[in-house]
Order: C-alpha cells, then structure tokens, then sequence
C-alpha cells in the first residue's frame, strides 16, 4: 500500500501554500529526512522532509503549483517491502492543478482594484510603512526579535535588513522588559523606534516601560520630554496556539492616557495608520493580528497615503442596526452584513481603527441613524473595549436605543487548545448576526 | 548588630587586594580556553588603573567648585525636609544628604549638554549638581506651576532635556534599559555622548538591570552604569537583600568591567569616573561603577529608621562625611575658613530665596490637568 504523502502545514495559521520545488523524483529512494520538496507560504520558505522510507511513486502536484491546501496528497511513497515503481519507466509530467494560474481563495471582502490602489497584503503594507518612514527619516529605525536576519517571525519586516542595514534593523535577545525600555529611552533621548514584539502576549513582560515609562513622562515632565515610540506586533487569537498565546490587549492599553491606540483591519488602514504611528510625537501601541497578516486587500499608492489617527471608518452603510468592529472583527462583522443583507436587514460596520482616542462621534452618529447597536470584539467580554462603548452609548445615546446594545465577543475563559473547544470560545459572524436579529427583534 | 552599611568606603584600600588575589585554576583554564578573547577582556584593568590613581588631582578653584556644589545639596535638601515637614511638599520624598560626592563627582567629569544622565526618584541632588536653578526644583516639590516639570511631576519626576537630564523615575531600575535606550541615541548618531545611569543597591537586584547589561556589551554601548550603593534598599541592609554585595562584580557574567569606587570622596569619584569615561569613550562598551556611599535621612520622609542604629548614622556623618572632607582638604590647601563661611553663606542665601519662590509661587491652574497627556490632536 504506497503511503500518501500530504501537504503539511508548516506554521499554526498556514492553510495553504506553494510547491516550490520537487528535489526527489519517482524512482527515487528515500529515508527518513531526507529533503523531498521546498514549500512557499507567504511567510517562508520551508523544506520538506521524507518521515518514512521507500520509494518515490508519483508527483501528483507539479512544481510551481500556487494554493495547494494543507492536506492535499502530493506525492506518494511505495514502502521498503512493496515493488518499487518500475523506474525504467518514462516519468509522466506532474500533473493536475495548472501551476502558478491556479486561483487564490478569495479574500472575505470584496477587493475592488482601481487605477491608484495595488493590492497588498497586510503584511506587505506594514512593511511598506516601515520602509517608506525609513526612507524618510533617519531617526526611524526597527528593532525586536528576529526582525533582522531571520526577517521577521511573521516575515513583517522582511527585506529591511536588505535595505537598511544593520544600524537600522536590529535584532534583540529575548529580552521584552529590557528592549522595551532601551527602544523608550532612545525615543526620548530624541529617535524614532519600531519596537516589534513576537506577539503582544509577550509584551507582558515589557508592560511597565509601555506605560510608565512612554506612556507618562510627557505629563510627568510637563510636556518637556516626549516619547515617540510604535510598539508594535500581533495581538489576538491566533490558531490553535493555547492559552498564553491568545490574548487580545486592545483593552489594557486603550485604559491608558499618554497612549494612542491602534489596531487596524485592511491593508489599507495598516500601512496609513503605521505611517501615522510613526510621524506621531506620541507613543503608540499598535495592535495587528496575525490571522490577517496574508489577506490581501487595495491600498493606496504613494508616500502620503497615511491615514489620520483617531478617526473610525464606515465600511459598510446600512440603515437597520450598527456594527462596531474592530480588528480581525471587521471581516466578521462584514460577514455577518452579508448574511443578515439576505434576510433583509442592512446593518452598518463601523471599524474602529483607533482604540484610544475613540471615535465616539462617528459610532453615536450612526446609531442616531440606525438606533440599534451591536459591539463586536475578538477578546475577553469582561471590561473590554465592547464594555466602554457601551458606557459611552448610555452616557450619550440613550435617547436614539430602540433596543439594548449587546456585545459579541469571545467566552469568558482562557483560550482552549482543542479544535472544537478554542472554535467554541472565539467570536464568529454567526453570532454577531444572532446578536442583530436579537436587537432587530427579528 | 547591624553592620555598618558602608564600611567598604573606609576600607577601600582593602578591597582591590581582593581583585587581585590569587586567580584560581579554573580562571586560568577558562582564560586559556579563551585565548586570545581573554588579552582584550578588561574585567579586571579599570579597577586596576582606579586603585593605581585613585584621587583627581583637582585645582582649588575646581575643588571650591566641588565643595559649594555639595554644600549646596545639602543645604537644598535639609530644606526641603523642613517643607515636607510643613506640609509644603507632599507625597513621596527621597533625599540625597550623604550622597553627594557621586553627582558632583561624576557629573564633573562629564560633557556638560552632550553627555546624557539618566537616574531614579532620588533625583534632586543630580538635578542641582547639574546647575539647574534650585528655585524651580524647590517650587516642582511645592507642585507649582513654576516647577520645572510645571507641577505636574513632583519629587521623583523631574527633567532637564536642555541640560539632558532625563529624570527623573519612579519604577525601581527603570532607568537603566532607558539609560541604555539614550547610550543606543548616542551610538545611532555617532556623536561621541555616553551616558551616564544611576540606580541604587536595591534596583541592582532588578531583573530588567541584567537584561540592559547583556544588550549594552553586546551592541557596545556607551554607557557608564553607576550603582550609587547606599547600604539600604529603603530598610533592606545590602547583606540581607543581596547575594553578591560587590555591585561592581556583576557585570561579570556580560563581560562589563567594574569598578570599586569610595563614593564618599569627591575627588575619588572624579578620577574613577575619568577612567570609565575613558574606557566607554574608546568604543570599548559599558563600565559599571559601584560607587560606596551613604544616605543619612530616611529612605524616604516616611521612614520609621528601625533598621539600623543612631550609631551607624552618626559614626559615618562623623568620620566619612564627603563635604566634611572636601573642608578639610581645602584648609590644608590654604583656603581660608572666611572664604568657606562666605560660601555657605551665599549657598543659604540661594535655598531661602529658592524655598520662598516655592512657597509663594502659584499652583498650576486647573486648565493644565488636561494638558500634556498627548502631543499630537487626534
């Protein structure tokens, strides 16, 4: 029986990715580790190792072939005690999949492509802000864990080692608490630093320099020393990476004065908001997610597309209920307009884009519209962003509710590893739409 | 028995005898394991190069200098007790009385408006050694809108980017990775500063301390880490919180030379912080300093002073006072006790006229609670 050899996912969000290179073909004997493939994601390049022994059978997946799923058998492998495939035969091309043409899934939004626009990963935008600022100015500069010579643990900063160099790209020890404050220090002694973290679940460790140290020495100085800072790195639920590694902190620093806070959705908003980050005299948390760093959406061209902080974005008008989303709970949201459009109910998607200061004005302005609220947040419900807006809806909207507002976020527990258990606890748009039929009283 | 907190100030001849004891084999094995590594590796040569030259060899005008510096600490600072005690200052409180001879001595040595300087919430000592005017220190403890930090800092925050003093901190070793951040500024634009971060005896037990020193030796960054060794992490005598008390031994295992400084003579400090400077200038990396004082007051204003005994206090105000003996130096030099006396004079003078402005300067109007949080509008 010839051992199917399958597609692997190389890293906890991969769902697909290229079959770069074939090294073996059939005929071929191989043991456990050799190299039989190179395999592309958006993220990296990574080999792929032979597990058992035997002998190479067919390549069912040409070399070259874009968006094979995890799991798609490309290869088989004919075990030591079975005939091996008769090597004098002449080898058939690979088959299947047409290589390089094949379609990518579609992005859950709809991509409109104008002349001025290109579409762009969000990845791609960040590093696209990155870059074009340290063209710009001299005192921006990148520094964090595997940014440089690895290029980045989610490939973010990718190439900027290559065009700015060591001076400018820097990598650190792991060592958040310590890099964290050396990155304030040299803000206020009067440069411009990126601080990547792997993830903001690590920055735990370097939250007294995030606060105390960036977030108040301008007011504790009576605005003589400034700090302008980004810290920045994936923040959220990732996939299936357990309880440590899923945190959204969009509440914790949104509770700070002395901070700006973003956490954006498209690519568009990623790459004008960090360019916005980093012109700012400000310290500025800047919260991505990892789970939309390979979508892909239009961005604007040229070095002013920077988009204002502190200003949120209609995505989606409607006239019957609002949506407040931000981050990853954008496409959510938008998914839920979708199904919710079927049943004849127009909702209108408010993405936040900046956390601190809020935007109240453009979420009181829509409800005064529409009159029916619901809040959508990828994160702990209790004391959340969802919690203050609705403070914030009490306070100055009471009289437009024809309904209570409900908040969608995930479940009140630390995020379980099992599939089912982690699918149960994260927010989803089937519930941001059970929540508007709720408030629609439908 | 409490023993004395700072008897290595007194003993200090002592102590290089100790660096230069017998090397065991395993020293010898790892060196030679090292090779060529270990020639170049300068542990051990700055501590030498102190204890062959201990004394700056300071003219009289620099070390009346000195002195009117220290008297003026001191002075500042007992008045600043006396408001606290009237309720004109509130909060916390830390005071620099016995420490002087560090931010004078170190703060000589420096570059004055290149050099940076960054330290803790013990900050009003340096804040003067940097001769920044007394008047707007005293009325930032008052919290008034004339403070340097318009009232809005207090004790603990206070700053000076013109004369780049960067405060001013209130988090236990906190400066230290933002010391290191301002010495990463000088290296990024290669325009020859060091700086200079103070912490005490008890941040040195600070875990984020011993990350900063592994990222300044490993980038070389010019930084003088100074460890002002008061005896005392607030009640905590250094023996009872700390398993190594020779601060300077701990830059060891990051390949940071150190120094064993009496930071009770002025002129000690002077001439250890030169050959720091000397070293960190060089491109050479960070050098820490353990600069052996003593505090006299309270950790703070609210320190009940159980943990060590009148005696203690009294026997070093007695026999290792800093300004005592830049006095005496200074008479044996042939300066006269009427130039001393007419310097303490003008130095009394300077923190009445600061305490008055203090008192009766306005506090900040209510408009400024909102000012400040950001730079930008959103």
């Amino acid at each position: 029986m010839a051992i199917e050899l399958k597609m692997p996912a190389l890293s906890p969000t991969m769902e697909e990715g290229t079959l770069a290179k074939w090294l073996v073909k059939p005929g071929d004997t191989v043991k456990s580790g050799d190299i039989l493939a190179e395999i592309e994601t958006d993220k990296a390049t990574m080999e792929f190792e032979a597990v058992d022994e035997g002998v190479i059978g067919d390549l069912l997946i040409a070399a070259g072939t874009e968006g094979v799923k995890v799991g798609t058998i490309i290869a088989t492998l004919q075990g030591d005690d079975e005939a091996p495939a008769t090597p004098a035969a002449p080898v058939a091309p690979p088959v299947v999949a047409a290589p390089v043409a094949a379609p990518r899934p579609s992005a859950p939004e709809p991509v409109a492509i104008s002349a001025d626009t290109i579409n762009t990963t969000v990845r791609e935008a960040l590093r696209d802000a990155m870059a074009e600022e340290m063209r710009a100015d001299d005192r921006v500069f990148v520094m964090g864990e595997e940014v440089a010579e690895y290029q980045g643990a989610y490939k973010v900063t990718q190439g900027l080692l290559e065009e700015f160099g060591p001076r400018r790209v820097i990598d650190t020890p792991i060592t958040e608490y310590g890099f964290a404050g050396i990155g304030a220090g040299a803000a206020m002694g009067g440069l411009r630093p990126i601080v990547e973290f792997m993830t903001f679940n690590f920055a735990m460790q370097a939250i007294d320099h995030i606060i105390n140290s960036a977030a108040k020495t301008n007011y504790m100085s009576g605005g003589q020393m400034r700090c302008p800072i980004v810290f920045r790195g994936p923040n959220g639920a990732a996939s299936r990476v357990g309880a440590q590694h899923s945190q959204n902190y969009a509440p914790w620093y949104a509770a700070v004065p002395g901070l700006v806070v973003i956490a954006p959705y498209d690519a568009a908003d990623a790459k004008g908001l960090l360019k916005a980050a980093i012109r700012s005299d400000d310290p500025v948390v800047f919260l991505e997610n990892e789970l939309v760093y390979g979508r892909s959406f239009p961005v604007p061209q040229g070095e002013d597309a920077v988009v204002p902080i502190g200003k949120a974005r209609i995505v989606r008008p409607g006239r019957d209920v609002t949506i407040v989303a931000y981050s990853i709970s954008v496409g959510l949201a938008l998914e839920a307009a979708d199904v919710l459009a079927g049943e004849g109910i127009e909702a209108e998607v408010i993405d936040l884009r900046t956390l601190r200061p809020l935007d109240t004005a453009t979420v009181l302005e829509s409800l005064s519209r529409t009159n029916r609220l619901v809040i959508a947040e990828e994160g702990y419900p209790v004391c959340g962003i969802a919690s203050e807006i609705i403070a914030v809806v009490m306070e100055h909207g009471f009289d437009d509710l024809d309904a209570p507002v409900l908040r969608v976020c995930d479940e009140d527990v630390p995020l379980p590893y099992a599939a089912n258990l982690e699918k149960a606890a994260l927010i989803d748009a089937a519930r941001i739409a059970a929540a508007v039929r709720k408030v629609c009283y439908r | 028995m409490a023993k004395p907190a700072r008897p290595r100030a007194s003993a200090a001849s002592a102590k290089p005898a100790a660096t230069d004891a017998p090397v065991s084999p395993a020293i010898i094995e790892t060196a030679a394991l090292a090779g060529e590594d270990a020639s170049v590796f300068a542990l051990r040569s700055l501590q030498q190069a102190h204890a062959n030259n201990k004394r700056y060899d300071a003219s009289d005008a620099e070390l009346l200098h000195f002195y009117e510096q220290m008297v003026l600490i001191r002075r500042f600072e007992e008045r600043a007790g006396q408001l606290y005690g009237l309720g004109l200052i509130g909060g916390f409180c830390h005071l620099y009385i016995g420490q002087e001879a560090v931010a004078v001595g170190v703060q000589s040595a420096l570059r004055a408006g290149h050099d940076s300087v960054i330290t803790g919430y013990r900050d009003h000592g340096h804040m003067l050694a940097y001769g920044i005017d007394p008047r707007v220190i005293m009325a930032e403890l008052t919290g008034r809108a004339a403070g340097i930090s318009r009232g809005k800092g207090g004790s603990m925050h206070m700053f000076s980017t013109e004369h780049k003093f960067f405060g001013g901190h209130g988090i236990v070793g906190a400066q230290v990775p933002l010391g290191a951040g301002l010495a990463f500024g000088h290296k990024y634009r290669d325009d020859g500063g060091v700086c200079v971060a103070y912490f005490g005896d008890g941040a040195a037990n600070q875990g984020q301390v011993y990350e900063t020193f592994n990222m300044a030796a490993l980038w070389k960054l010019p930084i003088v880490f100074v460890v002002e060794n008061n005896g005392y992490a607030m009640g905590t005598a250094v023996k009872r919180g700390s398993a190594e008390t020779h601060f300077y031994r701990r830059g060891t295992g990051f390949r940071i030379p150190g120094m064993d400084v009496n930071g009770m003579d002025v002129l000690e400090v002077r001439q250890a912080t030169e050959v720091a400077l000397e070293f960190v200038r060089g491109g050479n990396g960070p050098v820490l300093m353990e600069l052996n004082t003593y505090r006299y007051r309270g950790h703070s204003m609210s320190d009940p002073a159980k943990y060590r005994s009148r005696e203690e206090v009294q026997d070093m105000r007695d026999k290792h006072d800093p300004i005592e003996a830049a006095k005496q130096d200074l008479l044996r030099r042939g300066v006269t006790e009427a130039q001393l006396k007419d310097i303490d004079k003008r130095i009394r003078q300077a923190v009445a006229e600061a305490a008055d402005f203090a008192e009766n300067s306005p506090e900040p109007a209510p408009g400024e609670l909102y000012t400040d949080v950001l730079v930008g509008s959103y």
